[in-house]
C-alpha cells in the first residue's frame, strides 16, 4: 500500500535508502542518520506524502537479536545475532512510525546507530507529538536526540544510573531512592 | 493497681480502633479494582468499621498499600505515612505490594515495606475481596493486642521516657 512512498523516498535520495522492507504489511526503510531530518521533512510537507501524524518512536537494541518467531530456531541469516565486531558496532535502531490520515497510508523510518556514538537529528521540530517519545526512548535507551527542546529523562528519576532498556542493563539491579531507616539503620 | 487500670483503659482504646480504621487507599494498580469491589455494598468493608476512605494521610490511620509501589513513588509513600496520625496501621494488598510480584527489574520496588512497615499482607494478584476482610479481621486482631508496629514502637518510647524521667 505504501509502497509508492518507499518508491518515491528513493527516487528522491537515492542512496539515502539503506535498506527496505515489508513486515507484516506495513513498510520499513532504514534510511542514513545524516539524511534523517530531510527525509522526515519530506515525508511531513511533500503532499503526495503528508505524513501528518506520528504514531511512535522508541528504539530497539540489537545486542542478542532474534527475528521474531524464531527463538530457539537456527537463524535463518536475515539478521545474525549481536556482535559488536561483525555488525561494525552497530547496536541501535531508532524506529519512527509515521501515518497520513489523508492518503492512509503508514512508514516506518528506521536509523541504525553505532553502540559508541548514539546521536540521532530529533524529529520534534517536524513533529511535536515525538516531544515525549523521544524523552522516553532516551530515558531507557539512551538514545540523544540533537535539537530536542527538552531531553531529559521522563519516566525514572534523574538519580537513575544507566538506560533500563539496554540489554547489558542487569534485570535485578535495582536503584532505591528511599529505604525504611530501621531496616538500614541502627535499631 | 494504676497499671492494671491503664492497661485496662488501653484495651478499652484498642477496642475502639479496631472498630474504627479510617483508611487511607494508596490506591496505584490494578488492585484497585478489587479494592472498589471490597468498598463496595457487596462485600462492604464498612461492616467492620473500616468504613470511609480518607483522603488525607492526617485524618487516617489505615494504610492501604493497593498496587504495585515503583521506586520513584518511594519517597511520597514515606511521606504519606509519616504524616498520618498515630498510632497507624499498614497493609499491603496484593503481590505487588506485598513483594514487587512479578516485577522482578529496574523500576519496582520489592514490596513496600521496603519503605514503611507493614501490619499485614494480603497474598493474590489481586487478591479476592474475602481475603482483603479476612486481613482485616487479623489487622483488628492484631490492634486489640496492640502488637501493631506503631503500636510497639509507641510503647517502647513511652518506657524509655518512663526510663529517662526515672534516671534524672
Ligand atoms: S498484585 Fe496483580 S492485580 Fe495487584 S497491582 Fe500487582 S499486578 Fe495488579
Amino acid at each position: 500500500m505504501a509502497q509508492k512512498v518507499v518508491d518515491a523516498v528513493k527516487a528522491k535520495f537515492g542512496d539515502a535508502v539503506v535498506a527496505t522492507s515489508s513486515e507484516h504489511g506495513d513498510e520499513v526503510i532504514t534510511v542514513k542518520r545524516d539524511k534523517l531530518l530531510a527525509i522526515a521533512a519530506f515525508l511531513k510537507d511533500d503532499p503526495a506524502m503528508s505524513f501528518e501524524v506520528p504514531v511512535f518512536v522508541t528504539a530497539i537494541d540489537l545486542a542478542h537479536w532474534q527475528p521474531l518467531g524464531r527463538r530457539g530456531a537456527p537463524d535463518e541469516g536475515t539478521r545474525p545475532a549481536y556482535d559488536a565486531e561483525a555488525s561494525d558496532g552497530l547496536r541501535f535502531e531508532v524506529c519512527y512510525q509515521l501515518r497520513s490520515l489523508k492518503h492512509r497510508h503508514r512508514l516506518r523510518v528506521k536509523v541504525q546507530l553505532k553502540e559508541t556514538d548514539t546521536k540521532l537529528p530529533s524529529l520534534t521540530p517536524l513533529w511535536a507529538g515525538f516531544n515525549w517519545q523521544e524523552r522516553e526512548t532516551f530515558d531507557m535507551y539512551g538514545i540523544r536526540f540533537d535539537g530536542h527542546p527538552d531531553l531529559r529523562r521522563i519516566y525514572l528519576y534523574d538519580e537513575f544510573v544507566g538506560y533500563p532498556l539496554r540489554k547489558d542493563y542487569p534485570k535485578d539491579k535495582r536503584q532505591p531512592l528511599v529505604r525504611r531507616p530501621d531496616l538500614v539503620g541502627d535499631h | 493497681m494504676l497499671e492494671l487500670i491503664t492497661s485496662k483503659l488501653e484495651d478499652a482504646a484498642n477496642w475502639g480502633r479496631k472498630f474504627s480504621l479510617f483508611s487511607y487507599p494508596f490506591v496505584t494498580a490494578c488492585c484497585g479494582m478489587e479494592f472498589m469491589s471490597v468498598a463496595a455494598p457487596k462485600y462492604d468493608i464498612a461492616r467492620f468499621g473500616a468504613e470511609f476512605p480518607r483522603f488525607s494521610p492526617r485524618q487516617s490511620d489505615l494504610l492501604m498499600i493497593v498496587g504495585t509501589i515503583t521506586e520513584k513513588q518511594g519517597p511520597a509513600l514515606r511521606r504519606v505515612w509519616e504524616q498520618m496520625a498515630e498510632p497507624k496501621w499498614v497493609i499491603a494488598f496484593g503481590v505487588c505490594a506485598s513483594t514487587g510480584g512479578f516485577y522482578q527489574n529496574y523500576h519496582a520496588m520489592p514490596g513496600a515495606d521496603q519503605v514503611v512497615p507493614v501490619d499485614v499482607y494480603i497474598p493474590g494478584c489481586p487478591p479476592r475481596p474475602e481475603q482483603v476482610l479476612d486481613a482485616l479481621i487479623m489487622l483488628q486482631d492484631r490492634v486489640q493486642r496492640g502488637d501493631g508496629h506503631s503500636q510497639i514502637r509507641l510503647k517502647r518510647e513511652k518506657i524509655m521516657l518512663a526510663a529517662a524521667n526515672a534516671e534524672e
